[in-house]
């Protein structure tokens, strides 16, 4: 199905009503996504959701019920119904037992697009589309529009500083059918003035930043800690090969990370340039070795389907982290993943990690994104 | 102001064994306590002494409808207040009688209702002490076998509940009362007897058990309000301190509104129990032979000779009953999906997980729960719509 006329939406007017599941976290950006849904729809269009992801001890993200709490009196408030989903089960499944599995062997998966692949844009899909609803919106920055032939694009969020299209960039067709981001065309500032004028309680409320299951005060160390043993390692010179001491875990150590690497003897910051966790070694280098040309991509996802030629070549705008510089690059199709050559060496990407390529001709639109090998 | 937002249309509420309507009985009795009545009973005055008579005259009244002695019975903000007096109290006593060797040992069902199998699993991680979890049958009682096994002369308290309340099975207490006699017999018994009142003779069936939870609004009394029996020559050991209200049981000043309330919500209860069960157990019977004919592949949990006339328990494979809850409710039913943690959230149940049944199973069940104000137009209602819901989930 399909329709038009969602705020941020470039094309046509309202053909028919629609009813939307707005997942709100408790936010500022889902709640005010919820009022201009109710204010476009009307609120009995609209109903609410709040996603139980983890059960485990947890301070900050869509996990708390602080946050239920916020999400159901900004529903109470628009006078909608609000729903509380508890997946948790495929949370652990899907997001977490992944994360503690990759970090394990050495990756740095990126969970919060783990989460939107396998909960908010597959599960949520499904469950909203088994109580009838025809989309699902959420208060992410970003925007879908559709092209006069009715092919769908993913598109950076109006905010810049805020784009949140990276996180999104496994949607495809299907899926953006159904997605709805209301403030994806709007600035932030613009999101939190629009919620003080609405009297929403999340108006003020600080945006979430870190990964919603870790808690603050052990931190990642703490939780993987509690899951996997860690491994303390050697730490080893690119260049020379030679022992420079010890890593405490080297399962917390990431690929391209510099902080705790110090200063190399020519006075430079050192980086991690790979990490062997069964070999219990880190190895470090100069900013010059911890730059790569290429890297090879798998689990690949495209906003309009895979090209349709084996062995396409094509031109990209390749963006490595979710607020990362979008850099040229050349990208060839391969059987089980893709291959994409920088013009300009960049710094290495750790494994696990999320590239997402936007078109050089219209650098707002995601092609589609695949994940580090 | 709050105001309660009007719900359109008929429904059928039957979602009885989350919470009942407040009986006018009930209403009736305690707006004088809120009204002139006011004072608190723990005075010396007049109208302290008013307050006195009125929490009296409820504690014997419960008493005497429970089978017990008014002295025997603490009053409690509700069910889980009294289930927690009866674990952590009720363990601490034993426990200071024994300050020797190792802590004692618990005992309760897997299916417990979270307010006593949290208060021991909280208890034992306080303490120290073993939990043992005894499973239940696929039938849905405690498993007699498991249970001899795990009572043995280290235990000091065991908890079983009366009627379970996601499948409505009563549970086995005499049998249960023997096996613990002749295996813990130094144990205490206590039994969460929350779903029982209004389906059960309360004195008869817990007659074994040394403590038994209550909580008014289960057959309804109001919320906030309940109560445990703590039979002659038990002790437990305050949760609460403060004015030593209850006989230094339970300190805090009494909320005699709730008590009176509660005591003519029991007394109505007990004067109509025996049309009201065989009325209920038709309507509940009905629904089930209706939705077992219409919804292909349900299965009724628990059998009905030793189920409450209250509950009806489903599965229905292929539905996952979060779902399913939201589209009967959007239909005018309101049922549930068996537990609902404090943010609303549906959790997987370990009611069914206790009967052996696997993690897709244990998602998949719908309770219907029934009360003495459910009429046939409610099951109709429900008849008509559940199969529709239950279709659009699986399509």
């Amino acid at each position: 199905m399909r329709w038009h006329g969602f705020p941020g939406s470039s094309t046509g007017c309202e053909t028919r009503p629609v009813r939307v599941l707005v997942a709100m976290s408790g936010g500022v950006d889902s709640s005010v996504a919820a009022a201009l849904l109710v204010a476009a729809h009307g609120a009995e269009h609209v109903v609410g959701a709040t996603l139980k992801l983890w059960g485990g001890d947890s301070d900050s993200g869509c996990c708390s019920v602080a946050d239920v709490d916020d999400a159901r009196r900004v529903a109470d408030q628009l006078g909608i119904v609000h729903h509380v989903f508890n997946f948790s089960a495929d949370f652990e499944a899907h997001v977490v037992d992944p994360y503690v599995a990759g970090h394990a062997a050495g990756r740095t998966p990126n969970p919060c697009i783990e989460c939107n692949r396998h909960l908010k844009f597959d599960r949520l899909l499904d469950r909203a589309a088994d109580l009838g609803f025809d989309a699902v919106a959420t208060g992410h920055h970003a925007r879908v529009t559709q092209d006069v032939d009715g092919t769908w694009r993913l598109l950076r969020g109006a905010d810049a500083a805020k784009d949140q299209s990276y996180v999104l960039a496994m949607l495809g067709q299907e899926q953006l059918s159904r997605s709805v981001f209301p403030v994806g065309s709007m600035a932030k500032a613009d999101v939190r003035s629009t919620a003080a004028r609405l009297g929403l309680r999340t108006a003020a409320k600080p945006d979430s930043q870190d990964v919603c299951f870790i808690r603050s005060d052990t931190g990642r160390a703490g939780f993987l800690g509690d899951r996997v043993p860690l491994h303390a390692g050697r730490l080893i010179d690119h260049d020379t090969g030679a022992d420079l001491g010890e890593v405490t875990a080297v399962e917390l150590v990431t690929v391209g990370q510099r902080r705790g690497m110090g200063h190399g003897t020519d006075g430079r910051r050192r980086f991690v340039t790979s990490v062997d966790v069964p070999a219990r070694r880190v190895t470090i280098g100069p900013p010059e070795v911890s730059y790569a040309s290429a890297l090879s991509l798998h689990t690949v996802a495209w906003v309009d389907g895979a090209p349709t030629v084996a062995d396409a070549v094509f031109g990209a705008l390749a963006q490595c982290s979710a607020h990362g510089v979008p850099v040229a690059c050349t990208v060839r199709t391969g059987v089980d993943g893709l291959e994409v050559a920088f013009v300009e060496p960049q710094r290495r990407v750790a494994p696990g990690q999320t590239v997402a390529l936007y078109d050089p001709a219209r650098p707002d639109a995601v092609i589609g994104s695949g994940v580090v090998r | 102001m709050v105001s309660v937002t009007p719900v359109d249309g008929f429904r059928a509420y039957l979602d009885h064994a989350a919470t009942t309507p407040l009986r006018p009985e009930a209403l009736e009795a305690m707006l004088p306590l809120l009204g002139e009545g006011f004072a608190n009973p723990s005075g010396a005055h007049a109208e302290s002494r008013r307050a006195r008579i009125a929490l009296d005259d409820a504690r014997d009244l419960v008493a005497e409808l429970l089978g017990a002695e008014p002295g025997e019975v603490v009053l409690t903000s509700g069910g889980t207040e009294a289930d927690d007096l009866a674990v952590n109290g009720g363990w601490d006593a034993v426990a200071g009688e024994r300050p020797d060797g190792p802590p004692p040992a618990v005992v309760c069902a897997a299916m417990e209702h979270h307010a006593v199998l949290r208060a021991c699993r909280s208890l034992a991680a306080r303490t120290g002490a073993e939990l043992r979890e005894v499973p239940s049958t696929p039938d849905g009682r405690i498993d007699l076998d498991a249970l001899a096994d795990a009572c043995r002369d280290d235990v000091g308290l065991v908890s079983v509940m009366a009627v379970n309340n996601e499948v409505g099975t009563v549970q086995p207490l005499d049998e249960v009362a023997r096996i613990v006699a002749d295996g813990a017999p130094g144990a205490v018994l206590h039994t969460d007897a929350v779903q029982a009142v209004p389906w059960l003779d309360v004195g008869r069936t817990t007659g074994p058990a040394a403590l038994v939870s209550i909580s008014g609004h289960k057959f309804g009394g109001p919320k906030g309000s309940g109560a445990l029996v703590v039979r002659a020559g038990v002790r437990v050991r305050p949760r609460l301190d403060g004015g030593g209200q209850e006989r230094g049981r339970r300190s805090g000043t009494p909320n005699v509104a709730g008590a009176v309330a509660t005591a003519a919500a029991l007394a109505a209860t007990v004067d109509g129990r025996t049309e009201d069960v065989a009325r209920v157990t038709a309507l509940r019977d009905r629904l089930a032979d209706g939705l077992l004919a219409s919804v292909p592949g349900a299965v009724e949990t628990g059998a009905r000779a030793h189920r409450v006339a209250g509950i009806l328990h489903l599965r229905v494979p292929g539905v996952e009953s979060e779902a399913a809850v939201v589209l009967l409710d959007e239909a005018g039913v309101a049922a549930s999906a068996g537990a609902a943690c404090s943010s609303g959230a549906v959790e997987p149940s370990h009611v069914l997980e206790a009967m052996g049944l696997d993690r897709r199973e244990a998602s998949s069940g719908l309770r219907f729960s029934l009360g003495v104000t459910t009429t046939g137009q409610d099951v109709d209602h429900a008849l008509a719509r559940v199969p529709g819901v239950v279709d659009r989930l699986r399509n």
